[in-house]
């Protein structure tokens, strides 16, 4: 089991260079802008910005400013200063993660209370009404894009453009150390809108999961032991049910901790999606850089950690 | 003799489907005593697995429409309420299933699995559970038995499952064992090792058992009475020795020709029967058999025959149109490997058709 962590650590490594040479090569090719004629700012002279270039080492080769790039992070951890602000991609990353890990426990904490009884009750009374009408409710939570329904709650529900003002709105964003109550009140709509198409993704597939389970001829052995009906679904049933919805947390969860961009931007959180979705209209390519690479290892993470879990959840899962 | 243990009367099991109504189980009586097995025996579709679930009450969550009755020591299990049933359930009378390794739950210790069963009927400290486990272990042949109870099911091969399988199924010794196809998903060998632990537990713990198979090999050895069931419905009802020394329902002699033989002479060839079982919606009319029966009449389209005393065998009931005398020569018959177009003309000449003999009617053949 260790010497298959540590194998899966090395490849996840090498995985992670990969990711930071293409986004290297991808600004190379595709410049959206010049970085150094956006810092030296309106009607710089050709001399400055060639200055400007000089000084954030744009005019060597590509093949140098990657390796001084990876120099920097392997030999100092230093992942570059912004182009824009001077400030190092570092300390910008670590000032906005905290946003984004408040966005996204919220609203796993919030999507997993909502879609796990609805999953389950669906799936044990399947078809009648709560079955029809919980899956008709995922199947319009699923379809609607966020960016809508983030604006659509903005327009239903914010104090300053809602129709009812019930929640803060977007901009109203504080930390959690600066003032509790104000951090959770306003994160109630970005977290609703976060949790409601993933609740409605996780229930269908609670719910398919443990129709599944329930149909198997373990759960006919438990009911024939004279188990009570809840031990049955409850120890046989939704145990096994479980363990598929649980890989795909892992991978949403380190998918959203790489910044969930369309709700930071339309709630305006500063969080790394916020920041990454700047740094891509700046041009800024040493914070794209960064957060490409954080939102990559998030991911490489949380698919070492699916299988860890994966071996304690099903004992059959062995790996050598 | 005493009260049997289960008796079923008239049992009915049904199912409403997009398709229509199905007809598991259709009128079945039987009953067993304690100590002795009974074993019943048929293709699949047949209603057999069907009848014993109901015995569980495991067709009730199912949405089957279930009528007759079930006596089980003085409580009709067809309308006890559920949370009684539940405490019958693999308290008093307990199930294996044919595939040990699906049945039994894969994230589970087998240890677990055993305290389990314990734990659900007697209120016992988690410790006396387990050893009850480890004891259970043993009692079914399994080596090792304080190291196997903190295995996993896949851990063991497919012998060893079925015996953790029939040791949970013991853990609270239970008055009436009901074997669903134990051994059809095993080794050959494996098989006959299954069979002989049963038995032998069956005389250790004097428990009633109901084996449940398609294979007439199977319960040779360890049946006392067995039923023989087509389309839901039992078509011969006999020991074990009157089935394989003077077996009646041309289905049981077909399932006979077909098991292979050691002692059979060499050359003969096994004889499948032929056609498939009938849908349980869209039932034949008349002997449900007919249409597969190689020595089918007239009146066997028309006349839908029940289950009746055969003359001169005691305790043995058969549903076949056939007159007794006939059935007889037909089996000497194929016992002797005679042609089957030969015996298909014995049957239409000697049939109870022909003018003069008893023209069976419905009325007359109620048991």
């Amino acid at each position: 089991m260790t010497t298959y962590i540590i194998r899966r650590l090395l490849w996840g490594i090498l995985l992670l260079f990969l990711v930071s040479a293409l986004t290297f090569l991808f600004f190379y090719i595709f410049p959206a802008a010049d970085p150094a004629v956006l810092r030296a700012g309106r009607n710089a002279s050709p001399a400055t910005i060639a200055h400007i270039r000089h000084e954030l080492g744009l005019d060597k080769p590509i093949y140098t400013q990657y390796y001084n790039y990876m120099k920097g992070i392997i030999l100092h951890f230093n992942f570059g200063t912004s182009f824009y602000s001077g400030a190092s991609v570092l300390s910008l990353i670590v000032n906005r993660l905290p946003a984004t890990l408040s966005l996204t426990v919220g609203a796993v904490v919030l999507w997993i209370v909502i879609s796990v009884p609805i999953g389950i009750l669906s799936a044990l009374r399947r078809g009648s009404f709560l079955d029809r009408s919980a899956m008709g409710a995922a199947l319009v939570f699923v379809s609607m894009p966020v960016f809508w329904l983030g604006l659509l709650v903005l327009f239903l529900f914010a104090t300053d453009i809602g129709k009812f003002h019930v929640f803060p709105g977007a901009s109203t964003y504080v930390g959690l150390t600066t003032d509790p109550s104000k951090w959770f009140t306003s994160l109630i709509l970005p977290w609703f809108v976060l949790a409601a198409t993933q609740a409605a993704i996780y229930s269908r597939l609670l719910r398919g999961s443990l129709l599944e389970v329930m149909g198997e001829d373990y759960i006919r052995t438990a009911r024939a032991k004279g188990l009570t009906e809840r031990r049955v679904v409850w120890h046989h049933g939704v145990r096994s049910a479980i363990t598929p919805v649980i890989t795909v947390l892992a991978l949403d969860i380190g998918a959203l901790l790489g910044g969930a961009v369309i709700t930071e931007t339309v709630f305006d959180i500063p969080g790394i999606g916020r920041l990454n979705y700047d740094a891509i209209l700046h041009t800024d390519i040493p914070i794209v850089q960064g957060t490409v690479l954080l939102a990559a290892m998030f991911i490489v993470v949380a698919n070492i950690v699916v299988d860890i879990a994966y071996a304690y959840l099903d004992p059959r899962v062995r790996y050598t | 003799m005493s009260e049997p243990l289960l008796s079923v009367e008239d049992l009915r099991v049904s199912f409403h489907t997009d398709d229509g109504v199905v007809h598991a189980v259709d009128g079945i009586s039987y009953s067993v005593r304690t100590g002795k097995t009974l074993g019943i025996v048929g293709e699949s579709g047949s209603g057999k697995s069907v009848s014993s679930l109901t015995t569980l009450g495991l067709t009730r969550t199912q949405g089957g429409r279930i009528e007759g009755r079930m006596m089980f020591e003085g409580r009709d299990l067809v309308t006890l309420p559920d949370d009684q049933m539940r405490r019958i359930r693999g308290n008093e009378i307990a199930m294996i299933f044919q595939d040990p390794l699906s049945s039994l739950h894969p994230f589970y210790k087998v240890g677990a699995q055993l305290t389990e069963a314990v734990l659900a009927h007697r209120d016992v400290s988690k410790k006396t559970a387990r050893n009850r486990a480890v004891e259970l272990l043993e009692l079914v042949g399994i080596p090792d038995p304080r190291r196997r109870v903190d295995q996993y099911p896949h851990e063991f091969s497919g012998g060893m499952r079925q015996r953790v399988m029939i040791g949970m199924a013991l853990a609270n010794e239970p008055k009436l064992l009901i074997a669903d196809e134990p051994t059809t998903a095993l080794d050959v060998t494996v098989q006959a090792q299954i069979l002989a632990l049963l038995e032998d537990l069956q005389d250790r713990l004097g428990m009633a058992i109901i084996i449940i198979t398609h294979d007439l090999g199977v319960v040779a050895a360890i049946a006392d009475e067995i039923a023989v069931m087509y389309a839901g419905r039992i078509v011969e009802h006999a020991s074990t020795e009157q089935i394989f020394g003077a077996p009646q329902h041309p289905y049981t002699w077909g399932l006979l020709k077909s098991i292979p033989r050691l002692d059979s002479p060499r050359g003969e060839e096994l004889v499948p029967i032929a056609g498939r079982p009938p849908s349980l919606i869209h039932r034949p009319s008349g002997c449900h058999f007919s249409p597969r029966c190689p020595y089918v009449q007239d009146a066997c389209k028309r006349v839908d025959p029940r289950l009746a005393p055969v003359p001169d065998q005691p305790g043995q009931a058969v549903a076949c149109l056939l007159e007794p005398a006939v059935r007889s020569q037909i089996w000497q018959g194929l016992k002797d490997g005679r042609e089957s177009d030969t015996l298909r003309e014995l049957a239409s000449t000697g049939a109870p058709l022909r003018a003069g003999a008893s023209t069976p009617t419905t009325s007359e053949a109620g048991p």
